[in-house]
């Protein structure tokens, strides 16, 4: 699993199930801040018509931080919204994660989150399909 | 000579105090919570969110119960927080095609692949007031379908392999950020889009509107309207990685319009485009219209002279916390103003009695 992968999914977890999976399975580590969480913005940009020039669309919140851990290890801690606890958690996951923690981390917190998402878009997508159009067509007279 | 005047700190105080109170309104009413309003009201948070042009549901819900449910007073206060965040950098264009889509229609053709999805829509309902909503009625559950894996392709794409449709130029420009740049006239089109998408929906419909009564009449097709999540990437610095940093609901509206020709060109459909944060149809559509009206000269049209064709108009009040800003200040003291007035008005009397 490659480190775009479990930073990308954990930036755009659920905050509550990231915090619940964590008190069950996080890890004590000991470690000093590098930058404490903060809240700022990212500009969003948009493509005209798909396919034409970028354009500032509108900002999201995101929250960052950076730790070291007293193992060595530096953890990025970036997610969307403005949760600090949040931030944390995840600047100590991708710290363990570059560790021999990895496989328990990727069992216990990446994969419930990775299925957890996999099935809210099946969701939307299943309601989706459940009202898509089926066309027919009336003929008249004579064939 | 210019007197400055105190007071009414008190006043305001306590005016401020009974706001607090009514906010409330009836203690034995339930306190609404800003769960309740995020999950529940979940067309305003976004309308805020757009107009705010700043995505987050928990501070665009919290800014509609502090506001009492004014929108344009809780966009106020989403603009007022937004300029206080430190900006950590900027996404590269999110990626519509990528989309989950909860509703992907096209008015212009009826069999697409990734077929006509309705999504949860106000469209085709009577427009009844629904009385069980009234008492805690029955929630009917959303059906589901087996989903067919299945590319959602964007319509236009089928309009742009024949040459029907004039293809969207892209020379790599590089978009000033008009939050931290003032507008410039004339502006880009990534200029006019950015300030489109945070503008008042109220403005933008009553100009689509417009253009379709009349007044730089260029009839619009929605060539396709989706609205779903997208990700949105962002370039961690210190590690050079790109990562998904954020999910966003936005809808898109592509439309297509007439267009005669002319000397240079053969006759052919234009596009005008439309992107919003959240679930804000009618914004968006109208938002398309717009964009489509205010290209009259890059397409070679004649100028007629209608509002929704001038961009120096269109871009300099389409912004409510702008127009709210300026209107507002009208209620605060101009006591001294008034006073200049009212003696100039005195004066020119008393001399046209002695001139009589």
């Amino acid at each position: 699993m490659e480190r775009k992968f479990w930073l990308s999914t954990l930036a755009t977890c659920n905050d509550a199930h990231l915090t619940s999976l964590w008190e069950k399975f996080g890890i004590e580590v000991n470690f000093t801040w590098l930058r404490k969480p903060e809240i700022g913005s990212i500009m969003c940009q948009g493509k005209i018509g798909v396919t034409g020039n970028n354009f500032n669309f509108g900002e999201v919140t995101i929250t960052r931080c950076q730790l070291k851990t007293s193992q060595g290890k530096i953890g990025h801690g970036y997610v969307q919204g403005r949760n600090k606890h949040k931030a944390e958690i995840v600047a100590i996951c991708d710290a363990l994660l570059q560790t021999n923690k990895r496989d328990f981390l990727i069992k216990n917190i990446i994969r419930p989150l990775v299925v957890s998402d996999k099935n809210l878009k099946k969701d939307v997508m299943s309601k989706s399909e459940s009202t898509a159009v089926d066309f027919f067509t009336l003929v008249r007279g004579e064939t | 000579m210019y007197v400055a005047v105190k007071g009414g700190e008190k006043a305001i105080e306590n005016a401020h105090n009974w706001l607090s109170e009514i906010r409330r309104g009836d203690v034995n009413v339930p306190n609404l919570e800003i769960d309740q309003i995020k999950e529940q009201l979940t067309l305003s948070v976004e309308r805020v969110m757009s107009e705010g042009s700043l995505y987050d549901t928990d501070l665009a819900a919290l800014a509609i119960k502090q506001s009492r449910g004014d929108l344009i007073e809780a966009i106020f206060l989403i603009r007022a927080y937004r300029t206080t965040l430190p900006r950590f950098g900027t996404s590269p264009p999110i990626k519509t095609e990528d989309m989950v889509c909860m509703r992907r229609i096209s008015a212009t053709y009826k069999d697409i692949p990734g077929k006509q999805k309705l999504g949860p829509t106000f469209d085709y309902t009577h427009r009844l007031l629904d009385f069980s909503l009234l008492a805690e009625g029955n929630i009917p559950k959303a059906e589901k379908r087996k989903v067919l894996k299945e590319k959602i392709p964007h319509v236009l794409r089928f309009l742009n392999k024949e040459g029907l449709i004039q293809k969207e130029k892209n020379n790599n420009y590089q978009p000033k950020d008009i939050t931290r740049n003032p507008l410039e006239f004339p502006a880009n089109r990534s200029e006019r889009l950015q300030s489109l998408s945070r503008a008042d929906e109220g403005f933008l419909l009553a100009l689509a509107y417009s253009t379709q009564r009349g007044y730089a009449r260029n009839h619009a097709f929605v060539g396709e309207l989706r609205i779903g999540y997208v990700k949105v990437k962002y370039n961690i610095p210190e590690l050079d990685i790109e990562i998904d940093i954020a999910e966003i609901i936005v809808t898109e509206c592509e439309s297509v319009n007439q267009f005669q020709g002319s000397k240079k060109t053969p006759a052919q459909f234009t596009r005008g485009y439309g992107l919003t944060f959240g679930q804000l149809e009618r914004k968006a559509v109208s938002m398309a219209l717009v964009d489509r009206a205010l290209r009259w000269k890059e397409i070679g049209e004649e100028f007629v002279g209608a509002p929704a064709q001038d961009e120096e108009f269109v871009l300099s009040h389409c912004d409510n916390i702008q127009a709210t800003g300026f209107l507002e200040h009208l209620k605060l003291p101009h006591y001294v103003d008034f006073q200049s007035e009212l003696e100039l008005v005195r004066r020119i009397r008393k001399e046209y009695e002695k001139n009589k």
